[in-house]
């Protein structure tokens, strides 16, 4: 059994209106945009493709397809086959500003008897786009009015639908994304069961695993009291807050913010200690752990043990000696550093545990087509 | 984005006269220096107060409505600031305004003028009160923010500085009055410009800005870091750095950390119940407390080595360094030592800032 391996192709449509924000969020998730930068992108024309090699095996395919009316009347008839045809995701962007509110759910719904004739068992995401241009206070009632009216237009799709609120100036464009790419992603059980492992033999009290180039979340494991944590939002609220530190960070030194990332960020509190650092060639770990000085560095030493095992569920881009050499490499470093915690390392570190995960690997995959 | 290479204008050749240090306008002595946001209607002052004090999302001040009556605002820090937003169409030297009442302990008149804007009437007001309160309060810092900069061409936003500055200027010397202490600014509630231009207003009126100059200097020169910021930690606004060139750069990079870890610690700091005695899964263990003051430290990928430091200093204060390229790995242990100099000396500069540690605060 050896699904783990294999690369898995998503085709994810991004539809809706011309103007309504598709290839804005597109370039801010995607490609290192921020917010203030959308304002230079000119309008799609025809349909723009991306391949966005994720964590655990999943290939996107992302077609952002331009909305002019010409455009959308193209897909619709000529290419009906080509850009419906085996659809795993579409997502529709709607502009809630959009005065026209009638005419684009029309538009939807003749777009939503494309994909159940070509894809019928495609997943879809609405979201209600540009949140910001509504006042606060009259969001979630807007938002209920909206998608309970397009819910009505969704034929066949309609039990089969979500709806996100989403605003390229807050972490609610994360929030959505993150639901969206969980979904796509094959074997996001097995990545969970190595992370709840890790997290018990570090001690840890919440462990999230963040794709690197995105700062998507891909999954996240929470022991303890820290399920009690207040802040419900705190996954995509870290998406955006890491983004915005490496758009910063690129900004200074000059690095393009594709490779401006950080090895380690670390702090430490007399409440917590908290560190983000390399887990794979595609994933970011992000640990928070109790304020020990000892579990800290004992921590430390048992992600760097544990990263082949994590790896091999990764897309490997590069050739599998690479990463082993990135490793060994950094696990010398930690031994010439700092030796007692490195001791700390092997007697925490449970092997014959990671042992038995691996031999799972590619096993319980949770969504399958 | 554009940095501000002149962000602040001397009016001459002769030194400002700021008044660091003691106020000598103030009548009521309570030692709360104010910051007066005046200006025309819509200039952007409740915006201006809102992002800076309050972390409004610039985004959001589009919903501010007008100011009908002076909004007064506490910033407590290592000072006590006050912060009076003014409604924009006020005369603010009409009789039936307590006119001593707002200047007496003043710090500093922020004049805002809207840059997207005609200008000429603002400018005219401005005139108008430096003139009336050349009298009877000479030392007032007058800062004028040249705002909404954000929505110009980079040429056009030149011209506007310049042309702004000059009318000021000329309109001054025609009545006399010659080397007004105005400065000028170039900002926008949409980066990071606002907090530079508060920063450098607020620190004319740090009386123990010297001090903390040297004390940066030296904490810098001895490990070898490229630049070193004191920030408020609530406001971002950095009340001294050390004396070599400043560029807003390295202030943006140290503010948007402060974030980071200001949020994160928000996120991860609430307060958990205790559990008596008992480790966190159920076992005992050694009870350790962390950190008492927070630290944290940033290794880039590409640079090798550490990169960015951050040291909680006191209740509102922390200390972030810029490294240099060449700093070595067990530096770590030497910025630690002389970072706890420079906190020891900073107790005796500001006694007040003593207290438990701020992040992660409510
Ligand atoms: N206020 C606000 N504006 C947004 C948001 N997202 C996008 N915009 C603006 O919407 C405009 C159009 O965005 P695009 O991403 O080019 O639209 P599109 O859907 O790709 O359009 P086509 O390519 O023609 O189909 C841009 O100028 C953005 O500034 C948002 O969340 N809030
Ligand atoms: N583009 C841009 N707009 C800004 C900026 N600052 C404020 N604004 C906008 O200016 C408008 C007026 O802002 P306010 O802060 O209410 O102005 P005010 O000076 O307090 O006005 P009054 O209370 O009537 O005197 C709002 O719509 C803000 O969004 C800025 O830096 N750039
Ligand atoms: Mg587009
Ligand atoms: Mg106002």
């Amino acid at each position: 059994m050896n699904t783990g391996k294999r690369q898995k192709q998503r085709k994810v449509l991004l539809m809706g209106k011309s103007g309504a924000g598709k290839s804005s969020m597109r370039s801010i998730v995607f490609s290192n945009y921020v917010a203030k930068d959308v304002r230079r992108l000119g309008a799609t024309i025809d349909v723009e493709h991306s391949n966005i090699k994720f964590m655990g095996n999943l290939m996107l395919n992302l077609w952002d397809c331009g909305g002019q009316d010409g455009f959308v009347e193209n897909y619709l008839t000529h290419q009906r086959n080509h850009v419906f045809g085996s659809v795993a995701v579409l997502i529709f962007v709607f502009d809630i500003e959009s005065r026209e509110f009638q005419a684009d759910v029309i538009s939807y719904s003749a777009i939503i008897r494309a994909l159940e004739e070509c894809s019928p068992s495609a997943k879809i995401f609405c979201l209600i786009h540009k949140m910001d241009l509504v006042q606060a206070r009259l969001r979630v009632q807007l938002f209920d009015e909206r998608t309970e009216y397009i819910r009505t237009a969704s034929e066949s799709f309609r039990d089969n639908v979500e709806f996100f609120p989403t605003s390229i100036w807050d972490q609610s464009l994360y929030k959505a994304w993150t639901q969206i790419i969980y979904f796509l992603i094959p074997n996001a059980g097995t990545i969970e069961a190595l992370l709840t492992q890790l997290a018990d033999v570090i001690e840890a009290r919440e462990l999230i695993l963040y794709e690197r180039t995105t700062c998507l979340m891909v999954t996240h494991v929470t022991r303890g009291r820290e399920t009690e944590n207040p802040f419900t939002d705190r996954f995509e609220r870290i998406s955006s807050i890491l983004k915005t530190h490496k758009q910063s960070m690129s900004k200074h030194t000059g690095i393009p913010a594709g490779s401006a990332n950080f090895a380690e960020m670390q702090i430490k509190t007399g409440r917590f200690m908290f560190f983000i650092t390399r887990l794979t060639e595609n994933t970011n770990l992000a640990a928070s752990i109790p304020p020990s000085e000892q579990i800290f560095n004992a921590a430390r030493v048992n992600i760097l043990l544990v990263r082949p095992k994590f790896a091999e569920l990764d897309i490997a881009s590069k050739p599998r000696p690479g990463i082993q050499q990135a490793f060994a490499h950094s696990a010398a470093q930690i031994e010439r550093g700092d030796e007692r915690s490195e001791e700390e390392g092997g007697r925490r570190g449970n092997k014959g545990k990671e042992r038995e995960v691996v031999g799972m690997g590619g096993g319980g995959t949770a969504f399958e087509g | 984005m554009e940095d501000l290479p002149d962000a602040e204008i001397p009016v001459s050749d002769v030194p400002p006269r700021y008044h660091t240090g003691r106020l000598p306008n103030s009548k009521a002595g309570d030692g709360k220096p104010r910051l007066l946001l005046m200006g025309q209607r819509r200039s952007g002052k409740s915006s201006i107060s809102s992002v800076v004090f309050h972390k409004l999302p610039p985004s959001e001040t589009l919903y501010l409505e007008t100011t009908t009556r002076i909004k007064k605002e506490s910033m407590h820090s290592f000072m006590d600031f006050q912060v009076w937003d003014f409604p924009g169409h006020l005369d603010y030297f009409d009789p039936a305004f307590d006119v001593d009442n707002i200047f007496e302990e003043i710090g500093a008149l922020i004049w805002v003028i809207d840059a997207q804007d005609e200008y000429l009437e603002a400018i005219m007001r401005l005139n108008t009160t430096i003139l009336n309160l050349q009298h009877s309060y000479p030392d007032i810092n007058v800062e004028v923010f040249v705002h909404k900069v954000d929505g110009l061409s980079e040429d056009y936003k030149g011209d506007t500085f310049r042309d702004i500055i000059q009318r000021v200027q000329d309109e001054l010397s025609d009545h006399g009055y010659e080397n007004a202490p105005v400065s000028f600014y170039q900002t926008s509630i949409y980066d990071h410009s606002i907090f530079e231009a508060f920063s450098k207003v607020i620190q004319k009126l740090i009386p123990q800005l010297p001090t903390l100059e040297a004390l940066l200097d030296s904490l810098c020169s001895t490990c070898r870091i490229e630049k070193a910021y004191l920030f408020d930690i609530m406001s971002k606004i950095y009340i001294a750095t050390d004396t070599s060139p400043t560029d807003i750069g390295s202030y943006e990079i140290c503010s948007d950390y402060i974030d980071v870890v200001i949020d994160v610690s928000e996120i991860y700091g609430w307060d958990r119940p205790q559990e008596n005695g008992e480790g966190e899964n159920g076992h005992s263990e050694i009870v350790e407390i962390g950190n008492n003051d927070a630290e944290s430290l940033i290794t880039m990928e590409r640079k090798g080595n550490n990169y960015l430091y951050l040291r909680e200093i006191n209740k509102y204060l922390a200390l972030i360094c810029l490294m240099g390229d060449d700093s070595p790995a067990e530096k770590k242990a030497i910025i630690d030592y002389n970072v706890g100099v420079f906190q020891a000396a900073l107790k005796k500069v500001f006694p007040r800032a003593e207290g438990d540690p701020l992040l992660p605060e409510e």
